[in-house]
């Protein structure tokens, strides 16, 4: 069992902080409404990498941030369900999936 | 787990780039069917990066959960949602874009600065390797065991509250005959919330 302090910790949290750039551009930017949960499982993931990177790094002997990590997936599947449950409600009522005419809430 | 330090490398390398490359094309490429099956590559290249850092029972949950669960889930609502219809197009979009992308880059810089400045006290607690397991077991059934059964209660919720949102509302009875119906297929006509945009008039009202 050799240490994985080879690979330095910054390496992945950087990777992650690009994952999650990209989420948070994808979630302001994206017009269909099935992309938007799909940038916000990417910039979950990135949390769970940050979790995961820690909980190896700093954490080895106690590994709670993969605790964390299975909680935050959870959250995360039941997020995407009622996600999903909104959209096609929301979808049956609007007829469409473009964000921009999701506005029944604008002043 | 344990492998030379060229092969780990080389592993963060390929899996670090399918993971970003992955999350670019689910963002940028148009067409949606393409984006969910690149997500599906993405929490794969995720569940390796969690072998490397010695994460086996969180990689699997990973392809558990997400890979068989979240990614079948949204090609589901595609499939039911795929509607191709031109995008109204926007004044202001590539304004926006721009601005965004800003915003991101700022972000990003940011984090990275925080990432490469800070001191991290590495090298921690030498890593227990395969026996991280035991150890999440044990958590789970100790002192996490609260989390545990809320997170239990939040799946039960969250699963009631789809099937209730997601339903659709069926007649009763049939038309015609007002006999009850024996098969729950025909959905009622629901007017929608407010006249569509584009000038038409509101479908007809429910019976």
């Amino acid at each position: 069992m050799i240490t994985i302090t080879d690979i330095p910790l910054q390496a992945y949290l950087v990777v992650a902080a690009m994952l999650f750039c990209i989420g948070v551009w994808g979630l302001i930017n994206s017009r269909n409404a099935v992309r938007v949960l799909m940038s916000i499982e990417l910039m979950l993931n990135a949390v769970n990498l940050n979790m995961m990177a820690f909980s190896s790094y700093l954490d080895g002997a106690q590994v709670r941030g993969q605790v964390f990590a299975v909680f935050i997936i959870t959250v995360a599947a039941a997020e995407a369900a009622v996600g999903l449950a909104i959209l096609l409600s929301l979808y049956r009522n609007r007829d469409t999936v473009d964000m921009e005419q999701f506005n029944l809430l604008r002043w | 787990m344990s492998l030379a330090l060229s092969t780990q490398l080389i592993c963060f390398l390929l899996l670090s780039g399918a993971l970003l490359l992955g999350a670019l094309g689910v963002v940028l490429l148009p067409n949606v069917v393409y984006s969910a099956f690149l997500l599906g590559g993405v929490l794969l290249s995720m569940a390796g990066l969690y072998l490397l850092l010695n994460a086996s029972f969180v990689a699997a949950a990973q392809v558990l959960v997400y890979v068989g669960a979240v990614n079948v889930l949204i090609l589901f609502a595609i499939m039911l949602v795929n509607k191709r219809q031109p995008l109204r197009p926007m004044r202001v979009l590539l304004l926006r874009r721009l601005l965004s992308v800003g915003v991101c880059l700022g972000l990003l810089a940011l984090l990275v600065q925080v990432a490469l400045t800070t001191s991290w006290s590495v090298p921690g607690p030498p890593s227990i390797g395969e026996a991280a397991i035991t150890r999440i077991g044990e958590h789970f059934f100790t002192d996490y065991l609260l989390p545990f059964e809320v997170a239990s209660v939040l799946l039960l919720m969250a699963m009631i509250g789809a099937i209730v949102l997601a339903r659709r509302d069926v007649l009763a009875r049939d038309v015609v005959t007002g006999a009850p119906a024996d098969q729950a297929l025909l959905e009622r006509q629901r007017p929608p919330l407010l006249p569509s945009q584009d000038g038409s008039s509101p479908s007809a009202p429910s019976p």
